[in-house]
């Protein structure tokens, strides 16, 4: 593609006219401006998902070895307790069936290519345009191999079981409760389930997207400041 | 005695305390006990009968608002659980209706002693999405004002450790050596806590004059304080009586419970993240990992005490590499346009620059509204970044969607995550061995409960 010359034959500069594609979506700049950059506008309120789908092969660095080794290790279980592979960002996440997490990070303890011997923690999100909505994560490290490596697990509000994993990892437990607490996640196995940030009597689960944040209006200088829920939203 | 009643126990008591008294309920007798009364309520016990005290939150030596739930068989704990909660202020939750550069101020707040790690951890994460670097000066900026926070959060661990074992001098000159660390911090970021210095791409602003040559005074003066710690507790009798043997986690434990930082590293396993998953540029620095093979209270103080002096190499190093640069990345779609400037009010916007981008140059004015108002965006996907704080691996799983606002942000903070080794290191030992154990584990409520 070539420049058009200029009658005095000069180029133009080229100037950042319109911004690459940005990995946000399609057609839009970091400002959230659908035409250009045209930074007038009001950005708009479209909120973006991160694609679910598996990534492609090779993952590059060490995932595909250590995916690998974890396939041996549970033979012909592989394919339906981890149901994706996703590499993103040089991290590695593997989606989980919510009733195979224990046996899953068991196999990541204990295999000697793998050994995950420490849990960095387990922690919830919630998707509410999911059907299963609710996700539980779990951050396992790799002293050996010096890696990390993120397993997923996504439920359902009406059936929200995850098999837990402080059996495998001791240090689970108070993290397992938190994720209860927050989200309403329970994990099947645990020795006492109870909440732990919370109130006992507390009713819901604070973190779920539905559930609001609350607070008071604040008046300053003689005017009304809304909660931060309910300011207005620049998406 | 044993058939006395507690009213009797309160009648007999010489001071008729409005706070001392029992009272029935589902579980039993619960006694309140203030102090004095011990042998009186320990005689209107059944010998049978376990006992079960509850010590904190509100409690001076439980290191914050703590409760330990602890069962007791004469003087032996047979069982202790901790009671966390009281402080949860619902940061993550906060996070998620705040933009991305608010979220530093939210953050630092949780760990209250380890701010500044508490917003690289952050920030870190939020770069890692952005697919961003800071620029080199930035960077030494960060980790220079880190390694300025450990050694004032490892005093601290050793002043209240200290106090709650009755070691008031330890306390006062820990405080007292604190503050010259913390006056430093102050000079750089404007706070003695709670910063919010460092932000996503950078740090708020540049170091001012005269803070290099405090902190250089203070590398001076700080190792003769240090040997001051040497004289008054390492060597000292009482101290080692109450820390030696006490709280004993092995590696095996520390694993499994999850336990990092000093309590890891006391325990022989030279574990740090800024050696092991470096992160600023921590791998080009010269600095060992202390540890310890004690594997107790006393081992983890030890190592608290030597990474004090690992810290000063580190400040030491930094302050050579401090290069003139910007510290902010140029990106105007995430670094504020905005300049600060001392008028006759103090500290705010620069007037130059007001006139600059209201008089001459509608995009940064435009710019500036934008990135005020609503912030820029950070591409969807999720990311874990973890820094080594004074207590142990302090982990970020920042997720976001595409918007201007953290979708959530999950902390994995050490004091959550090592307070669960409370009853492998209690059960078992002394009451008073309990207070010791928890002071060694050194846990800070604020980013416990978060």
């Amino acid at each position: 593609m070539s420049t058009p010359e200029l009658p005095d034959g000069r180029r133009p500069a080229p100037g950042p006219v319109t911004p690459a594609q940005p990995p946000g979506g399609r057609g839009t700049d970091m400002f959230g401006a659908t035409r250009g950059s045209d930074t007038s506008g009001f950005g708009g309120l479209v909120k973006r998902q991160p694609v679910a789908a598996s990534s492609p092969r090779p993952f590059g660095s060490w995932f595909d070895e250590a995916v690998d080794t974890l396939a041996e290790s549970l033979g012909s279980g592989f394919d339906e307790a981890v149901t994706r592979v996703v590499v993103d960002r040089g991290e590695l996440t593997l989606h989980v069936r919510p009733d195979r997490m224990a046996d899953v990070a068991k196999v990541l303890r204990d295999d000697p290519g793998l050994r995950f011997e420490l849990c960095s923690g387990v922690s919830g999100v919630d998707y509410p345009s999911e059907a299963t909505r609710l996700h539980a994560v779990v951050h396992l490290l790799s002293m050996t191999y010096r890696r990390r490596i993120r397993l997923e697990t996504a439920v359902t509000v009406e059936d929200p079981h995850v098999a837990s994993v402080s059996h495998v990892y001791p240090t689970a437990d108070f993290h397992e409760r938190e994720t209860w607490d927050m989200f309403g996640i329970v994990f099947d196995g645990h020795p006492a389930l109870t909440r732990i940030l919370m109130p006992d009597d507390w009713e819901g689960h604070p973190q779920r997207k539905d559930y609001p944040l609350g607070g008071v209006p604040v008046e300053y200088k003689g005017a009304q400041i809304p909660p931060p829920d309910e300011r207005r939203a620049y998406a | 005695m044993s058939d006395q009643t507690i009213d009797d126990v309160v009648a007999d008591e010489p001071t008729d305390d409005p706070y001392a008294g029992a009272r029935e309920t589902t579980e039993g007798t619960v006694y309140t006990v203030t102090g004095g009364d011990w042998d009186s309520v320990m005689s209107a016990v059944d010998d049978e009968e376990r006992i079960v005290v509850n010590m904190g939150p509100q409690h001076p030596s439980t290191h914050g608002v703590l409760r330990l739930v602890v069962e007791l068989e004469g003087e032996t704990v047979t069982s202790a659980r901790t009671v966390i909660g009281y402080l949860h202020t619902g940061i993550e939750k906060n996070l998620e209706y705040r933009n991305w550069v608010q979220g530093v101020t939210f953050v630092t707040r949780m760990d209250y002693l380890s701010c500044i790690f508490n917003e690289v951890g952050y920030c870190l994460a939020v770069e890692k999405l952005l697919g961003i670097e800071p620029p080199p000066r930035a960077t030494v900026l960060r980790v220079l004002t880190m390694e300025l926070q450990r050694i004032a959060s490892h005093m601290v661990a050793l002043a209240t450790g200290g106090m709650e074992l009755g070691a008031l001098t330890a306390m006062t000159n820990g405080f007292r050596e604190r503050e010259l660390v913390l006056d430093a911090l102050e000079m750089i970021t404007g706070l003695r806590m709670n910063h919010a210095y460092v932000r996503p791409g950078g740090v708020a602003q540049d170091i001012p004059p005269g803070a290099v040559e405090y902190i250089r005074e203070l590398l001076e003066i700080l190792p003769e304080r240090f040997e001051g710690i040497d004289k008054l507790l390492v060597g000292n009798p009482i101290w080692k009586d109450r820390t030696v043997d006490v709280g004993h986690l092995d590696v095996q434990g520390c694993l499994a419970l999850g336990c990092t930082g000093p309590i890891l590293r006391a325990s022989g396993l030279a574990w740090d993240l800024r050696k092991t998953d470096p992160y600023c540029g921590y791998e080009t620095y010269d600095f060992d990992v202390v540890t310890s093979t004690r594997a107790d209270s006393y081992g983890r103080f030890l190592v608290r005490v030597g990474e004090l002096r690992e810290s000063l190499k580190i400040i030491q190093q930094a302050l050579d590499r401090l290069e003139p640069g910007p510290v902010m990345v140029e990106d105007t779609k995430i670094a504020w346009p905005a300049q600060l400037a001392i008028g006759s009010d103090g500290m705010g916007q620069s007037l130059d620059h007001v006139k600059k981008i209201m008089g001459t140059s509608m995009e940064a004015l435009i710019h500036h509204f934008k990135l005020v108002t609503e912030g820029f965006r950070v591409p969807p996907g999720q990311v874990y970044a973890a820094v080594e704080s004074p207590r142990g691996e302090l982990g970020f799983h920042v997720v976001s969607d595409g918007g201007t606002r953290p979708y959530r942000v999950h902390v994995r903070d050490p004091s959550f995550t090592n307070l669960q080794a409370t009853s492998a290191m209690c059960e078992g030992g002394m009451l008073a061995d309990a207070i010791a154990a928890v002071a060694g584990i050194d846990p800070v409520m604020g980013g416990v409960d978060r």
